[in-house]
């Protein structure tokens, strides 16, 4: 981790801070939130990648199965920061069965997990660099949500001062080097099987 | 078998080199020790060779041990090429803060060159 990484001198931004509703372009309400720490709605966002579909795993993450979601969750939860998406289900197609759960499934999660040797003795979170991940569901795909909560996991990030933060996304994959590059990521370091992108928070 | 492992200055290279060596006692392969010159790297490359010939004589192993200069990737695979090599070995790539597997570009240029088998270790 002791590589210089490269970022763009003009900050980005600002972004929106959620919580926000928005409306997907397939008319669903899809509810952003900034849980204050991952670990309290940890079982939901387990069930998430249980359901994810595995061909769209990307350099081995999100790993399958519930256990060892569970364990890589666990051990970037408790320092990472997190937006987490809902399906807000409408009045008229409440599962009455499904009972507590009314806030609707979990299908998306965006993260940013501190790039430290020591997570715990983090001052600032200004003087270190944050790697980001999202997900989304397949069946909430090219919808327009990605884009969302990409923007608000930037917007919470500035919130709690986080200035630095980087990605690596499979060359291949335009689609999420074209989403990155919309919100102001740019290309950094070295090109090879995955491409380094970075972007400067206000 | 003949192997050929190659190691820059990583610690990802001292778990490439002790589960070859550890492969080598188990099934008796050639051994071949090639430490690259990769200057940003942890460990020099006079501190590698010293690191792998330490681990060599702690396993009772025995090994050819060799220097290699210039560009890590390129050089890896020439002495590859130049020997009658079965199989070249390198790290299987360094996990990010996230878990995310990365592969470097001496990884790339490796697997898209080399004549031989490659086998990455994780």
């Amino acid at each position: 981790m002791g590589r210089a990484r490269l970022y763009p001198d003009e900050p980005s931004g600002p972004f929106p801070s959620p919580p926000s509703t928005i409306e997907d372009r397939e008319g669903r309400d899809i509810e952003i939130q900034a849980p204050g720490e991952l670990t309290t709605d940890l079982d939901a966002v387990v069930e998430m990648y249980d359901r994810f579909d595995p061909t769209d795993r990307a350099q081995g993450i999100p790993p399958t199965g519930e256990d060892r979601i569970r364990n890589w969750l666990e051990t970037i939860a408790e320092e990472s920061v997190n937006v987490i998406a809902h399906h807000k289900p409408n009045d008229d197609d409440i599962d009455v069965d499904s009972g507590a759960d009314s806030g609707g499934d979990v299908i998306a999660h965006a993260m940013l997990v501190p790039d430290a040797d020591d997570p715990a003795a983090i001052e600032n979170n200004s003087d270190i660099e944050w790697e980001l991940a999202i997900f989304v569901l397949q069946d909430y795909q090219q919808a327009g949500i990605g884009t969302h909560l990409l923007k608000h996991l930037l917007g919470h990030a500035s919130d709690v001062g986080i200035e630095r933060v980087w990605l690596t996304v499979e060359r291949w994959n335009n689609p999420a080097i074209a989403l990155y590059e919309r919100v102001g990521f740019e290309a950094s370091g070295t090109e090879s099987f995955e491409q380094e992108m970075s972007i400067r928070l206000e | 078998m003949n192997v050929l492992v190659g190691l820059g200055g990583s610690d990802e290279s001292i778990k490439t080199l002790r589960q070859t060596i550890d492969r080598t006692q188990d099934v008796g392969d050639d051994l071949t020790i090639a430490v690259l010159e990769k200057p940003e790297s942890k460990r020099s490359q006079d501190e590698m060779y010293e690191e792998a010939n330490a681990l060599l004589s702690e396993a009772g192993v025995d090994a050819d041990l060799v220097r290699l200069e210039g560009d890590p990737g390129s050089a890896l695979v020439d002495h590859a090429e130049q020997g009658e090599f079965d199989q070249l070995v390198i790290g299987g790539g360094t996990l990010s803060p996230m878990g995310k597997i990365q592969l470097g570009p001496i990884t790339e240029f490796v697997l898209l060159n080399a004549p031989t088998t490659v086998k990455l270790v994780r």
